[in-house]
């Protein structure tokens, strides 16, 4: 069974973006970027499964820059055994990844996708989604335990009251949650394998998708700033100041 | 143009985010109807025919819509959704499960976790311009769809949810076209308690990695949870580690919250979780770090032992 995995190259998680002065966006020069956190967490569920011999082969697939191809080399250092670049300067919208990503399931004959259930950038959370939609297959999200068998997926989701597990036939969609797995250390070894791996490139208009985006971005704000705290010297006082002047208790 | 509702339910029961979902969609336009997909649904759906702004329900029943598996819902909502200018969706689990599926089959964009109605493009067409957080609520983006159907997923913290009349609207029956293929329900661990839920409650305490197993994090945090009639809510570290349940977790990609009061104890304030908390209205930091990112957004501080601090508190209350 082959396994795609999605990844994007995003902001790194630990970098307080700042907006733009024009309002246009949010300033991403000279910032670090990395492979968006839930992604890795889907490349090391899809290696562990071929680790465990349920899948033949992980595909890498990032679509955007050509920069994507650091993300998807730091795949491969992972366990991906290939990867697929859809490379386009325009912005990509999630609908139109999905429409890509779509094109590479048929081409490549994918059995499972395991995708991040968001990006911590634009913070979607909708591709994985609509690909299986388009691609009408079975989905589970926010995944935080996979069992694989019999071309069937068990899968338990983190939901807003606890947990919930959903029994799907393969091909299908899962896109994973932050505790499905800790992804390993990439090691300087793997690194060095993964600049071997092959990696191939296409252009949107190669995989017959229009990508133009629906949605326009008036402004890009920053949100309304909290006023100044105080510090409290004991609980007394904060209980005083909670009752009184907050009102709150 | 109409604006439908995709109500969130457990079939005998609206959750709380409907309510809110049905403001945004009032703002949205004028016509506003509520489809209810669910399995012997009819208590939900009386229920969202007494809510105020809304003129019509949508019932929909299949034994495969008990438990809103979201290949059903979306064709559920898919069945009429060629009527409407608007489909909204609380920005819940269930919603951000299913919104993208009907989006994606009706080729239009989806706009996620909406915190403000900005403009009707005219009166025809209704709202068409949006804002919405990114970068883990550290920029709001203002954005406008193009699209002729407009699948939107709901903030609650963004919107007062609707009331409730004492009339009821009319309930209409739509038939169901089944899914093949869709994924089963195979079972579920909900937690039953008589604590407020997270996402509505007015107080919320939250605790970190500092209480260092699930026993502590009882032992300290309930108490004061009891205290002040208080959800419980926890971080990320402090859910990794399993000292409470996932449910519980507050941040970017866990439970959006902004009750009147949210005390933070034994929690470092990463980015993530300030994502998940920000808006509350009033901030209590409790941690013995004086360099604790949490203290930049408290409105109060208390740099303290959290095991001395949180006990003197719930006896102080």
């Amino acid at each position: 069974m082959k396994v795609m995995v999605a990844v994007k190259r995003v902001v790194d998680y630990n970098v307080k973006v700042r907006v733009k002065s024009d309002h246009s966006g949010v300033d991403i020069a000279n910032v670090k970027m990395s492979m968006n956190p839930f992604d890795e967490i889907a490349i090391e569920e899809a290696v562990r499964l071929k680790e465990k011999g349920l899948a033949t082969e992980v595909i890498a697939v990032s679509c955007g820059v050509t920069q994507c191809t650091e993300t998807l080399r730091t795949a491969m250092a992972i366990g991906a055994d290939r990867g697929i670049l859809v490379e386009t300067t325009q912005e990509l919208q999630p609908l139109a990844v999905a429409k890509l990503l779509k094109a590479i399931v048929e081409k490549e004959q994918i059995g499972l996708v395991i995708m991040g259930k968001q990006a911590i950038d634009d913070d979607s959370n909708q591709t994985g989604q609509m690909l299986a939609a388009l691609a009408d297959m079975p989905q589970a999200t926010f995944a935080s335990k996979v069992e694989i068998a019999n071309g069937k997926a068990t899968v338990a989701r983190e939901v807003d009251g606890g947990m919930e597990t959903l029994s799907m036939n393969l091909p299908a969609v899962i896109t994973t949650d932050l505790r499905l797995n800790e992804p390993r250390y990439v090691t300087l070894p793997n690194i060095m394998k993964a600049k071997k791996k092959q990696l191939d490139t296409f252009k949107p208009e190669d995989l017959g998708v229009d990508i133009a985006p629906r949605i326009k971005t008036l402004q890009v704000n920053e949100p309304p700033k909290r006023g100044a705290g105080i510090k409290v010297p004991d609980v007394a006082t904060l209980v005083a100041k909670l009752k009184t002047e907050a009102k709150v208790i | 143009m109409s604006i439908l509702v995709i109500a969130e339910h457990d079939n005998a029961n609206l959750k709380g985010a409907t309510f809110n979902t049905v403001t945004a969609a009032t703002q949205c336009g004028a016509d506003v109807h509520v489809l209810i997909a669910g399995s012997n649904a009819n208590a939900a759906a009386q229920q969202a025919a007494q809510i105020a702004g809304v003129s019509k329900v949508l019932l929909v029943e299949d034994a495969s819509l008990a438990q809103g598996v979201a290949e059903c819902v979306a064709s559920a909502a898919l069945a009429v959704a060629k009527n409407y200018s608007h489909i909204l969706f609380p920005a819940t689990a269930a919603g951000k499960n299913t919104a993208p599926r009907v989006a994606a089959k009706l080729d239009v964009a989806q706009i996620s976790d909406i915190t403000k109605v900005v403009s009707a493009d005219t009166q025809a067409a209704g709202a068409d311009t949006f804002e919405r957080p990114i970068y883990a609520g550290n920029a709001i983006a203002t954005v406008q769809s193009s699209d002729a159907i407009k699948v939107i997923t709901v903030r609650s913290t963004g919107f007062d949810p609707a009331g409730s009349n004492t009339t009821a609207v009319a309930i209409e029956t739509v038939a169901y076209n089944p899914v093949a293929n869709a994924a089963t329900f195979v079972s579920s661990e909900i937690a039953q308690n008589d604590r407020p839920e997270l996402t509505a409650a007015k107080i919320i305490v939250s605790g970190g990695r500092a209480l260092g197993s699930a026993e502590k994090f009882n032992e300290v945090m309930t108490p004061l949870a009891d205290k002040l009639g208080a959800a419980l809510g926890a971080s990320r570290a402090a859910v990794d580690a399993g000292y409470a349940p996932n449910d519980w977790q507050v941040g970017q990609t866990g439970k959006i919250v902004a009750p009147q009061l949210y005390i933070a104890a034994g929690i470092s304030g990463a980015i993530q979780h300030l994502a998940g908390m920000k808006d509350s209205k009033v901030i209590v930091a409790i941690n013995k770090d004086p360099e604790a990112p949490i203290f930049s957004v408290a409105d109060y501080g208390l740099e303290a032992d959290l095991f001395t601090a949180v006990p003197e508190l719930v006896a102080a209350l």
